[in-house]
């Protein structure tokens, strides 16, 4: 009996592929990540590479559990990019244990129990951010200033151990705040905007990064540079994060114009915070946003709005990851109500009726 | 008749828990579990009501006709509550303090309105305060499971105030096992409660699928040994 060979279609193939994918998304959070290791020095690199390694970790643990091959789905890449952006959002000096607890939760709670990478509801990183956010305020609310690596001020390798993994006595000392969240205090004390704004970085320092903040969310331009690449590759579309940042900067311009005593200006919430790694990175993740055009510029408004009102009205200085999770609970909602046109069907799904009076008008 | 009761214990302790397979009283299940102590304090309220229940109900089950029967259980259940209510304030008034405002919510557990109308309005009187009675160990169990797994996590202790509850000798098991835990809050709040409650609903699935693998196993195995002894 001869072996005969039989393939079956799909003959071609296209070149992407999840893992493809997964590595263009980390290939364009390189340069913002490397810049956010190097400016919070060695506590940021260590607390990076254990968020990393727990959500390896987990999901390895939870493929097992469920009995699904482990190797194929761990090559992805998804883990490693779920833990790669959580630890983007974590404060640089955070200990160990956040990265860890975080990476449980975005593996397991927000991804694994859903049925694994393109079955969750919602976000795993942002998941996994707002649920450490609401636990630990103290831990993920200590931000401290930048200091650089090998410069004078950057704690040494065995100081920055002890940062990291040991007691975090030693953190309180150079804690600040940051940009937004320093002018919500200022705001709610009374003070007037202008005099609160001299005593935050500078709009430069804001675009290039060196400010206090999260991890990898301080550097507004290299992160715009790697979002302009992925959709230079074609594996995210220009229209969430437009319609986000726009109506962000809309929402921002008009109350600034209104009482630019009390309303912070565009270009701060625009440059500072978690706007551009959101808008490009985490809102277009491609599991959890909507599938029809209209419907994810409709996502990215919703985004924008939801993020100005929740820095501007609400208890916390920062809203991203809030706003995307809700508007991830939305997702199903507008693909329900905002599905593509079919071909030769009109939007309600019911076939084109092709009138005698069309052709005669011709 | 003997092997009804040991249908009863099984179904109210695991098979039918109200909790793990019946999943309702939810409500108070989630919002009081934040430690094991409230988590036991509510299971054993419930207990009494349902106990009670189960007594009156099947009692009175020939002369309450179909048409009012919902009406007259829910009454008949909101007195023993109201006693329970009273007496915990009375007794145990630092623990009512905590669990007060949940305890008049034990008439809306739809738990026991439904033992009354699935069990004890159509069986004897013994049988249906044996029912109420695993239902709400069964309950209790489910309770103090749960209000342990978050107190652990949320805050690092077990049974903290348990003496409240049961007497200062309880003061033994009030165990703290993860010294300056700084908390994790999310544990505590209601979603938390869901999350643990999933992870251990979970657990419950898995741990009936290994039951009855083994079953079928042993079954299996002593079908096999027959044919060659005969």
């Amino acid at each position: 009996m001869s072996e005969e060979t039989t393939t079956f279609g799909p003959y071609t193939h296209a070149k992407s592929s999840i893992s493809r994918t997964m590595g263009l998304v980390m290939l364009s959070l390189l340069p913002a990540t490397l810049f956010g290791l190097y400016q919070f020095g060695w506590p940021a690199i260590f607390l990076f590479l254990t968020t990393i390694v727990a959500c390896v970790v987990a999901e390895a643990f939870s493929l097992r559990v469920a009995g699904k091959p482990i190797k194929p789905f761990l090559m992805d890449g998804s883990a490693v990019l779920t833990g790669w952006l959580l630890a983007m959002t974590l404060p640089p000096w955070a200990p160990w244990w956040i990265g860890l607890i975080g990476a449980l939760l975005a593996i397991i709670v927000a991804k694994q129990v859903f049925g694994g990478l393109g079955q969750n509801l919602f976000n795993p990183a942002m998941v996994a951010r707002v649920a450490l956010l609401i636990s630990f305020p103290l831990e993920m609310t200590l931000f401290n200033q930048p200091a650089p690596l090998f410069s004078a001020q950057a704690p040494g390798f065995l100081e920055s151990l002890a940062i990291t993994f040991g007691s975090s006595d030693s953190i309180d000392a150079v804690s600040s705040a940051t940009t937004l969240g320093h002018l919500k205090t200022e705001l709610g004390q009374g003070v007037g905007l202008p005099e609160a704004a001299t005593t935050t970085a500078s709009i430069w320092q804001q675009l290039w990064g060196q400010t206090s903040g999260s991890l990898g969310e301080t550097s507004a331009l290299l992160l715009l540079l790697g979002g302009l690449f992925l959709i230079y590759k074609k594996v995210i579309t220009w229209h969430i994060p437009l319609s986000m940042l726009g109506t962000l900067a809309l929402l921002a311009s008009l109350f600034h114009l209104i009482d630019s005593d009390s309303y912070v200006g565009p270009m701060t919430h625009l440059l500072s915070g978690a706007a551009i790694l959101c808008a490009f990175f985490i809102a277009t993740d491609l599991v959890t946003s909507p599938v029809s055009i209209r419907g994810q510029i409709l996502f990215g408004a919703g985004c924008g709005l939801l993020i100005y009102v929740i820095r501007t009205w609400a208890g916390y200085p920062e809203g991203v990851a809030f706003a995307v999770m809700l508007m991830n609970a939305c997702t199903p909602l507008i693909d329900h109500y905002l599905k593509p046109r079919i071909y030769g069907r009109d939007r309600k799904g019911e076939p084109l009726v092709y009138s005698n009076e069309g052709a005669d008008s011709k | 008749m003997s092997s009804d009761y040991r249908r009863i214990t099984k179904d109210g302790l695991w098979d039918n828990n109200i909790v793990f397979a019946q999943a309702l009283g939810l409500c108070p299940l989630l919002a009081v579990t934040g430690t094991a102590t409230n988590g036991l304090g509510m299971g054993l309220a419930t207990t009494v009501v349902m106990v009670a229940s189960g007594l009156l109900i099947s009692l009175l089950r020939g002369i309450i006709t179909p048409q009012v029967r919902i009406p007259v259980f829910v009454l008949i259940i909101a007195v023993l509550v109201t006693l329970v209510d009273m007496s915990m304030n009375a007794w145990v008034h630092d623990l009512h303090k905590v669990l007060g405002l949940f305890i008049p919510l034990i008439v809306t557990n739809c738990a026991i309105l439904g033992r009354a109308e699935s069990f004890a309005s159509r069986n004897t009187v013994v049988k249906s305060m044996y029912d109420g009675l695993m239902m709400g160990i069964g309950f209790t169990f489910a309770m103090v499971l749960l209000g342990a797994a978050r107190e652990i996590l949320g805050s690092g202790t077990l049974f903290n105030n348990a003496a409240q509850l049961l007497g200062s000798w309880a003061h033994f098991i009030e165990i703290t096992l993860i010294d300056d835990y700084k908390g994790f809050l999310l544990i505590i709040l209601p979603p938390g409660g869901f999350l643990v409650m999933g992870f251990i609903l979970a657990m419950k699935r898995l741990l009936d699928r290994k039951m009855a693998e083994r079953e079928q196993k042993a079954t299996e195995a002593s079908a096999e040994l027959q044919p060659e002894s005969s």
